[in-house]
C-alpha cells in the first residue's frame, strides 16, 4: 500500500478531479455553519452571545491538534520508510496548523476577555496551546534552514516526533492541573454536556474546518510535488541554470521527481 | 424599521459585538488568507511547469 501511494504521479493523477469538488463542499459547508453560528444557536444562560465565539474557537483548537498528529504520523513515515509523499504531505500541513493555531488562541483571547476578565494567563491549557504554535513556526523554520533541504526535512521531521509530547500535555492539562480553562465539554467520557441546539452548529464549523483542511492540503502537495518537477527539469536542461525560476524554487535546489 | 432594529440587536451582539466579530474576522482573514495563498501559490506552479515544459519544443 505504501509503495502503491508513494509514486508522486499516481497521486497527481487523482488527487487533482476532486479538488473543485471539495473547495465548493467546503464552502457550503462553512457557510451552512456560519449561518448557525451566528443566527440559530441560542445565546448562553451565562456568557450570553459571547458564546458565539465558541464556534470558530473549538473546531480551530480540534483542527490545530489534529494536524499535528497528521504531520507527527508522516514524519514518523518519511524518517523510517522515506516515503517521498510523506515529507512532503507534513511539510504541506505545517502552516496550515500554524493558522488554526493562532486562530485558536486569537479567538480564545477575545472569549476569555469579557469571560475571565483577562486576555492571556499563563494557564496550563494556554500555554501548551502557545508552545504547539511554536512548534509549528520550529518545524517550518527548520524545514527552511538548511540549504540541503533532505537535511533540513529531517530535522524538522524528528522536532515534530518530539513535539508530539505536548498534544497529551494540552488534552489533559484542564485535568491534571487547576486552570482558568474549562474542563472538556465534547471530545469527553461520558459524552458532549452541551445542548445539542450548540453541539449542532458546532460539528458543521468542525466540518467545514476539516473540509478547509483536507481541501487546502491537496493543493498545497500539488504545489510542491510541482515545484520539484520544475527544479528537476531546471537542473536537466543546463542552459537553464541561473536563468527562470520555478514557483522561487533556487536553480541549485535538489530534484526529487526523477 | 423593525428589520433594522432587528438587525441593529443580532449585530450589537447583546454587548459582546467588540469580542465576537473580531473573532470570526481573525477565522475569516487568517484561514481564508492561507487558502488564497495556497490557490495562488497552486497557480503559479501550474504556470511555470507548463512554461519549463514547453520551452524546449519552442526552441
Amino acid at each position: 500500500m505504501l509503495t502503491y501511494l508513494a509514486n508522486p504521479a499516481r497521486f497527481m493523477r487523482w488527487s487533482g478531479p476532486p479538488l473543485v469538488p471539495l473547495a465548493v463542499a467546503t464552502a457550503l459547508t462553512l457557510a451552512a455553519g456560519l449561518y448557525l453560528a451566528l443566527a440559530v444557536a441560542p445565546p448562553d444562560y451565562q456568557q450570553g452571545e459571547s458564546v458565539r465565539i465558541m464556534f470558530v474557537h473549538v473546531p480551530a483548537a480540534i483542527m490545530a491538534e489534529g494536524v499535528y498528529y497528521v504531520i507527527a504520523a508522516a514524519s514518523f513515515v518519511a524518517l523510517v520508510w522515506r516515503h517521498p509523499l510523506a515529507e512532503i504531505a507534513a511539510q504541506a500541513a505545517a502552516p496550515l496548523g500554524a493558522a488554526f493555531t493562532l486562530v485558536c488562541l486569537v479567538t480564545g483571547s477575545l472569549w476569555g476577555r469579557p469571560m475571565w476578565g483577562t486576555w492571556w494567563a499563563w494557564d496550563a491549557r494556554m500555554t501548551s496551546v502557545l508552545v504547539l504554535f511554536f512548534l509549528y513556526l520550529g518545524y517550518i523554520a527548520l524545514v527552511n534552514a538548511f540549504d540541503d533541504m533532505s537535511r533540513g526535512a529531517r530535522a524538522a521531521s524528528v522536532l515534530a516526533l518530539v513535539g508530539v509530547v505536548d498534544l497529551p500535555i494540552i488534552k489533559f492539562s484542564v485535568d491534571w492541573w487547576n486552570t482558568l480553562h474549562q474542563p472538556a465539554s465534547i471530545l469527553r467520557a461520558g459524552g458532549p454536556t452541551i445542548d445539542v441546539t450548540m453541539l449542532v452548529p458546532l460539528a458543521v464549523m468542525a466540518l467545514g474546518y476539516v473540509l478547509l483542511f483536507v481541501t487546502l492540503q491537496l493543493v498545497r502537495m500539488r504545489t510542491a510535488l510541482n515545484v520539484r518537477k520544475a527544479r528537476a527539469l531546471l537542473l536537466a536542461a543546463p542552459s537553464r541554470r541561473g536563468g527562470a525560476t520555478a514557483a522561487g524554487a533556487p536553480p541549485d535546489a535538489t530534484p526529487v521527481l526523477r | 424599521m423593525t428589520g433594522l432594529t432587528g438587525f441593529q440587536a443580532w449585530a450589537a451582539m447583546g454587548g459582546y459585538a467588540v469580542f465576537v466579530w473580531p473573532a470570526y474576522a481573525t477565522a475569516l482573514v487568517v484561514l481564508g488568507g492561507a487558502g488564497l495563498f495556497s490557490w495562488a501559490r497552486y497557480r503559479a506552479s501550474l504556470r511555470d511547469l507548463d512554461r519549463l515544459q514547453r520551452e524546449p519544443r519552442e526552441r
